[in-house]
């Protein structure tokens, strides 16, 4: 009886630590179809999953997210998010939880993970410059300070990219550089600095085979290129003067280039100070037109195909989203999903497109082809959604 | 925009503090909050949720410190030329922008 007794509490306690190990693993599943949600007024992020629109885990304790962004690991498991208070948090997906986060600088903007994976830069403001971490561990390998000329003023880094070659390409704000870091020997990068790129670049992105960075320029109209295969033909200005000498509209968000967005050699970028998208062509850089819009561009991004752009906008004009067939560069839809919309990202091949509406707390999912809304989730004060399909992809 | 009667032996302090709680009286709270909000969620897209600064710089009550209201409320309707700041008397009267100042002179992170 006693033994019979003991035998039961026995086969309670393993069924016991059973069940806590089913809930603690769960099944094995992948990452292709994860991504994460920044809730920017809680500083959590929220790890989502795009197949059937669910909320997998929150994650506290990220700091000021008013300005964030984030890359994945290039096994998709984690992801690294940089805030704005200069921290650097890597959250692992699977686990919805911090694995490591560290606070590098006073004022942080963004950052890249590098060709091979095992490099994480950052992009400050204060102090102006990039550091450099390991992957794994977070421990600094690398600073770079961006301090211009014989100027011992460190100027604000803005549109860090990864390119071929571990390297790290970025632009001084303050000074009118372009910055290209050689990583391959991590703890002493080699700068090749191009100045006089043009007034105050505001943001910078690489082409999806990462030959062309191009630096847009809000001081001015234009944009700066530099085609990493051929550095040693230094920065050169497209779309030179785009506003045609007209006084510039007022800026009330600063627009963004996340991703190069294109199709067919043809390539898209929002006009500072124009409620315009300005279309280029990639074969000699050039301009092939404009299309008016509701208000001043944000983000301009292209469905997977590159048949579609879906554009959002800066305040009064932030509660709009517009959608632009890139055959006829026509605007086929206008959309009102809600007040504050602030990014977009589409599903990895770009049947759905997930929207984040600060003001109405939820994150909508629209049809790309119907243009109806699927579903919505909710999350506080949603800014940007960043999905693993990042994690194989230059410049992301 | 109402302004309190200048009367003889009314020190300048006085004077500021009467204006701003006639300025601050005659905002309902409910556009309190808007206001606010666009402070926190606008302002702070360049200037930082916290205040702490981003693109533009800081604007801590540290950081203001010793800067004269008159001209804060300048920049708030008209920009800073040469700059990102933009010109927000599209959003704002200058009661409004009034109010704004003194939020942030005064360090309040709420309306009220």
């Amino acid at each position: 009886m006693r033994t019979e007794l003991c035998h039961f509490s026995l086969k309670i306690f393993l069924s016991l630590i059973g069940a806590a190990l089913v809930s603690a693993c769960a099944s094995p599943r992948g990452t292709g179809d994860l991504g994460i949600v920044v809730e920017r007024a809680t500083g959590s992020v929220q790890v989502v999953e795009t197949t059937h629109h669910t909320r997998l885990a929150q994650v506290p304790g990220l700091g000021d997210l008013s300005h964030a962004s984030a890359v994945y690991s290039r096994d998709a498991r984690y992801v690294y998010v940089f805030g704005r208070d200069g921290g650097l948090t890597k959250v692992d997906l699977l686990r919805g939880r911090i694995d490591k986060r560290i606070v590098q600088a006073g004022n942080a903007i963004g950052g890249a993970i590098s060709q091979d994976g095992r490099l994480i830069a950052v992009s400050n403001y204060e102090p102006g410059g990039v550091k450099v971490f390991a992957a794994d561990t977070l421990d600094l390998l690398a600073d770079i300070p961006a301090g211009s000329g014989d100027s011992q003023r460190r100027s604000k880094v803005v549109g860090l990219v990864d390119a071929p070659g571990d390297r790290f390409v970025f632009s001084l704000w303050d000074a009118g550089e372009i910055w290209v870091a050689d990583m391959r020997n991590p703890r002493q990068p080699q700068v090749q600095k191009f100045p006089h790129v043009g007034k105050q670049p505001y943001d910078g992105t690489v082409t999806p085979d990462g030959r062309y960075y191009i630096a847009g320029l809000f001081g001015e109209d234009g944009l700066a290129l530099l085609d990493l295969w051929q550095t040693e033909k230094g920065v050169r200005r497209v779309l030179d003067g785009y506003g045609r000498g007209q006084q510039p509209l007022p800026v009330f968000k600063m627009p963004h280039m996340d991703y190069w967005a294109q199709a067919n050699d043809i390539a898209y970028v929002p006009a500072v100070g124009r409620h315009e998208v300005l279309v280029i062509d990639q074969k000699n850089w050039t301009e092939a037109g404009r299309v008016a819009v509701a208000g001043q561009p944000v983000f301009v991004i292209a469905r997977p195909d590159g048949r579609q752009l879906w554009v959002n906008f800066a305040p009064p004009d932030n509660d709009t989203v517009q959608v632009i067939d890139t055959l006829s560069l026509k605007i086929i839809r206008t959309l009102k999903p809600g007040k504050a919309v602030l990014h977009m990202e589409f599903t990895p091949r770009g049947e759905q497109v997930w929207l984040s509406v600060r003001d109405e707390d939820r994150v909508d999912v629209y049809d790309t082809e119907t243009f109806g809304r699927v579903t919505s989730l909710p999350a506080d004060k949603p800014s940007g959604i960043f999905f693993t399909s990042r994690a194989h992809r230059i410049g992301q | 925009m109402r302004r309190p009667r200048h009367k003889t032996g009314i020190t300048l302090a006085a004077l500021s503090a009467l204006w701003t709680s006639a300025a601050c009286a005659d905002i309902p709270a409910a556009r309190q909050t808007e206001l606010m909000h666009l402070l926190n969620q606008d302002c702070g897209s360049c200037h930082g949720l916290t205040r702490k600064g981003g693109l533009g710089p800081a604007l801590t009550q540290e950081a203001l410190a010793g800067k004269p209201a008159f001209m804060l409320r300048e920049v708030i309707l008209h920009g800073r030329p040469g700059t990102p700041m933009p010109p927000w008397k599209s959003f704002l009267n200058e009661q409004e922008a009034d109010w704004l100042v003194q939020v942030l002179l005064e360090g309040k992170t709420d309306a009220h």
